[in-house]
């Protein structure tokens, strides 16, 4: 589904080499639940920003359901990210000036349906999110953890072969962050799209198919499920300001 | 069980009126911010529109050759021999306060596609192509200018009733220059539109060229 190859990528800064990857070559299967996991400055970015056709490697490739994104154009790329790739950000990124129903529809908008259907569809996910109830407000008139699902919900508007989620529960609180790892997890089981997230958080691994560390652009190690049973405690009691 | 998709076609082009209605919806509620960049074009547009109107009336005026009105005139400073026309000075003027006013409309413009980087990096990173970014601040700033150009042509037109009826009266009623008018309405409105599809070249083409990687950098 995709497969990575020997991917090396070198920025230049002035005078200087930045090797932000240095042969990474992974394989994840479809609707498999990966997380990469690295500290910042570790390549961890580089390597989710390739998959998602952001970012080109310098050598090696990158395939994605069978093509190479290097070979495609701005334009390819775009109707590529449109369908087969939901985004969801660590700082939820809807557009402030839509409301969640117009943020959930534009994906479908910019894939050539119109407006009208795009918004059934949105109403559809929104409802499916959990959110049927919050389709005219704006996202600030909404919390964080509902802004998340809003993101969430455009993610797979679209109904992608992969969601990419990069640190999705680093702006929201334990409890917040869990019901979010919790709806990913029920999409990937309802829906078999592949989920990637780049995080830090423990909570992510125990629902991981696979974890993926990288360390100085380099895979440092491949943990699958069994490897690894990380339970998370809990804090549970009242919150004293 | 691998999806092929072997061929990857181009993106989607979203069609004018789908961009205008997402633009309008934006400015609707940035709208204080449109407001802003708007008054830049209302004041230089009501100037010219002002400028212009003038000209036409005092023209008429003159044709008129009544000896009464004539006194009028030159005790407004109106070079009668001359025909009322323009002089070097005032174009010079006139050309400067476009020129300022499409400064201020890029200013407007960049400041917009700059606080907004983010948005349009999420946006490009669900499937926009750097042709529907160009259109939206297309859209964003011909709006802006054609409303700004409205209403600065209706305030010329009232400021130049005003000045023109206290100067010379019923004169100005009875001389009134009904296609001179249009015409000047009609060049400020066509001036103001251009202007502001001019400024939107840079900031446009500046918008279309953020990447969609920005929507992933972390700032706060």
């Amino acid at each position: 589904m995709i497969s990575c190859s020997g991917v090396t990528k070198v920025y230049v800064m002035g005078k200087e080499e930045v090797h932000a990857l240095r042969g990474v070559s992974i394989d994840i299967e479809q609707g498999e639940y990966v997380s990469i996991m690295g500290p910042s400055g570790s390549g961890k970015s580089t390597l989710f920003n390739m998959v998602g056709g952001l970012d080109t490697p310098t050598t090696g490739e990158v395939q994605v359901a069978g093509c190479r994104l290097a070979d495609l154009n701005s334009s390819q790329l775009a109707w590529f990210r449109c369908r087969k790739i939901g985004f969801i950000f660590q700082s939820f990124n809807l557009i402030p000036t839509m409301s969640a129903l117009e943020n959930v529809a534009i994906p479908r908008v910019f894939a050539g349906e119109t407006p009208r259907a795009a918004r059934e569809a949105a109403r559809r996910v929104l409802d499916r999110v959990g959110l049927g109830h919050r389709l005219d407000h704006l996202p600030s008139q909404v919390s964080g953890g509902q802004q998340q699902r809003i993101a969430i919900a455009r993610a797979l508007v679209n109904e992608p072969l992969i969601v990419l989620a990069d640190e999705p529960t680093g702006n929201l609180d334990l409890h917040t962050g869990e019901e979010i790892i919790d709806l990913l997890n029920e999409m990937k089981a309802n829906l078999g799209v592949t989920i990637i997230t780049a995080t830090h958080d423990m909570k992510m691994l125990s629902c991981s198919d696979k974890i993926v560390r990288i360390e100085d652009g380099s895979v440092k190690r491949v943990d699958t499920q069994a490897d690894v049973n990380v339970k998370v405690g809990t804090i549970d009691g009242e919150t004293v300001l | 069980m691998m999806p092929k998709q072997d061929v990857i076609p181009e993106q989607t082009a979203v069609s004018w009126p789908i961009v205008m209605s997402v633009s309008m919806a934006g400015m609707r509620r940035r709208f204080s911010r449109a407001m802003i960049t708007m008054v830049g074009v209302v004041l230089a547009i009501a100037f010219l529109c002002y400028m212009l109107l003038n000209e036409t009336f005092v023209q008429s005026m003159i044709a008129e050759g009544s000896d009464d009105l004539n006194i009028l005139l030159q005790n407004a400073n109106v070079d009668i021999l001359s025909g009322g026309g323009t002089d070097q000075m005032t174009v010079l003027l006139i050309g400067l306060t476009l020129l300022t006013s499409l400064v201020g409309i890029i200013n407007a413009m960049l400041m917009a596609v700059t606080e907004r980087v983010r948005e349009i990096g999420t946006l490009k990173c669900l499937g926009a192509t750097d042709q529907f970014v160009v259109r939206t601040y297309f859209v964003e700033s011909a709006v802006q200018g054609v409303c700004g150009s409205a209403l600065g042509m209706v305030l010329g037109l009232v400021v130049s009733m005003v000045v023109n009826l206290k100067t010379y009266g019923w004169f100005a009623l009875k001389t009134f220059p009904a296609g001179g008018v249009v015409v000047a309405l009609l060049v400020s409105l066509g001036a103001g539109a251009v202007l502001s599809v001019v400024a939107a070249i840079i900031p446009a083409y500046m918008a279309a060229r953020k990447q969609p990687v920005e929507a992933l950098r972390v700032e706060e």
